[in-house]
């Protein structure tokens, strides 16, 4: 076994019994979730800045916060995505400092989703599974398709039958067993959830899900060394089962805890979650104080990436925005249109629906003074615009046919030019 | 006909094996406490110091009692009750 292994096992995140490794998502005791321990201490000893600098950049460049025995073998190339600074964005958002981690254009299915896909499946390997699957909004589905497709295991994907065609044929094309099933995404998971109990199959956001969760600290990974080692003050991300803002915020701290960063960091940065009005479980229970969220039966948002009505992270999402001294807001169908186009006007950056959620949120925020305008601020971008575009089909301004002259050509340009939508 | 109780795997170790109890009981609440006085091993795994514990799901007939009545839910002969763990998704 190579010298990479630091994960020692898994904890209930309820009563921290300790579970060896094996693909299991709750505690039997209480049904709390499991999620992975490593020996930072031996890690710390291990890596350094250098270290990872010279490695190639993608998310297995922090390999030693992993959760894998050996080399990564579903996925070698996936994250490694740019950390943009958005000046024409932070302009029309009146702050100073603005970033944007484009996982718009990760690798190879356009959405962070191949980061835990990556991990859930080299993981599945070394279980020894041959077949695996998920229950999907649509992004984890195309991930699981494309990196089981490549890896040659056998893929079952459960999505609602509501899903986006884009996401339907963006996972179709890989030729895994793909569901649809009559009903929302948390149906499709109980149902997954008891496919995964009952045939034992590798389900990467079911008993595989304590490993999969891991693959998003990359994300969080990437942010801070791309800023030069150092934490933003403030982190907005999109919210739909509510682990990515933890896992962000976990990073920061492991990163700390290993000596990668300074000491203090983690604490200082504040964990804002944004989510669709049409489905708002987590910023609801953040607004309105409650401790565990309140289920969104039907969730009716164009955001369909987003829509869990019953988050499984929703608890320690809404505590950790509360505990970091962030907050979190959602916004109408409306506004994510319009704030993808916002994005894409300042930054040249398409992203899907969850994008717009994540822009509209933030601009909420600062309008509301919950973060202030002269501090650092990054946006998480987890997904690709093409895959969305339904949404702004009728929002766009639409395109002149002209005759092939110029007299035609100049005639246009006498046209008052349309008003930005 | 009675009320039938579905048990997850994990928890058939506190139920002899069994993945299906049956109950005679008019809401949830009773049905589970039917479940406990007739599987005492089982009460830890469901409840914290008398609340239904937050990674516990209950379905009846494939209705979260969250949308429904809570534990307070009616049950009548022949509805399926089911417990399910709600960790997974996202």
């Amino acid at each position: 076994m190579p010298a990479i292994d630091f994960a020692t096992g898994l904890k209930c995140k309820v009563c921290g019994k300790l579970y060896a490794k094996q693909p299991l998502n709750f505690c039997t005791d209480d049904f709390g979730p499991l999620e992975v321990v490593y020996d930072y201490e031996a890690i710390a000893a291990h890596i350094s800045r250098a270290k990872i600098e010279m490695r190639p950049f993608n998310m297995w460049r922090y390999r030693e916060l992993l959760p894998l025995d050996g080399e990564p073998t579903v996925g070698p190339q996936v994250g490694g995505t740019p950390l943009i600074k958005a000046d024409r964005l932070a302009d029309a958002l009146g702050v100073e400092r603005l970033w944007i981690k484009n996982d718009a254009v990760n690798f190879p299915t356009l959405s962070f989703k191949d980061r835990v896909v990556s991990v859930a499946l080299s993981k599945a390997r070394e279980f020894g599974f041959r077949t695996v699957g998920c229950a999907s909004t649509g992004n984890l589905a195309n991930s699981v398709a494309a990196n089981a497709a490549s890896s040659g295991l056998e893929a079952y994907i459960f999505v609602p039958h509501t899903l986006e065609r884009a996401k339907i044929l963006g996972t179709s094309i890989y030729g895994p067993k793909l569901i649809l099933v009559e009903g929302t995404y948390d149906q499709v998971n109980r149902l997954c959830s008891q496919v995964a109990l009952k045939y034992g199959w590798g389900m990467v956001n079911v008993n595989l899900r304590p490993f999969y969760a891991e693959g998003s600290k990359t994300v969080g990974f990437e942010i801070a060394e791309q800023l030069g080692w150092r934490t933003p003050s403030h982190v907005v991300s999109p919210m739909a089962g509510g682990s990515l803002i933890g896992k962000i915020h976990k990073a920061f701290h492991e990163l700390e805890q290993v000596g990668l960063i300074a000491p203090g960091s983690s604490a200082k940065v504040k964990m804002y979650g944004a989510q669709a009005t049409g489905c708002n479980p987590i910023t609801d229970a953040v607004k309105t104080g409650r401790e565990r969220h309140k289920p969104v039966k039907t969730p009716n948002t164009i955001c369909k990436s987003l829509a869990i009505g019953d988050p499984a992270d929703g608890y320690f999402a809404a505590k950790l925005i509360r505990d970091t001294g962030g907050w979190a807001e959602d916004v109408s169908d409306p506004e994510i249109v319009e704030c993808m186009q916002l994005l894409a006007r300042t930054e040249g950056i398409f992203a899907e629906t969850a994008g717009g959620v994540t822009v509209a949120v933030t601009r909420k925020l600062i309008e509301q003074g919950r973060i202030p305008r002269d501090e650092e601020i990054v946006l998480v971008i987890t997904g690709n615009g093409l895959k969305t575009q339904d949404a702004i089909a009728d929002s766009v301004e639409q395109p002149v046919t002209i005759k092939p002259s110029m007299d035609a050509f100049e005639s246009i340009l006498a046209e008052p030019a349309p008003a930005l939508a | 006909m009675p009320t039938k109780i579905e048990i997850p795997t994990p928890m058939r170790d506190q139920t002899d094996g069994k993945g299906v109890v049956e109950v005679t009981a008019t809401t949830v609440r009773d049905a589970l406490a039917e479940l406990v006085r007739l599987h005492p091993g089982i009460e830890s795994k469901l409840f914290d110091q008398g609340k239904l514990r937050p990674y516990i799901n209950v379905f009846v007939n494939d209705e979260d009692i969250r949308y429904l009545d809570e534990l307070g839910t009616a049950v009548k002969e022949g509805d399926l009750i089911a417990l399910i763990p709600a960790v997974a998704g996202g």
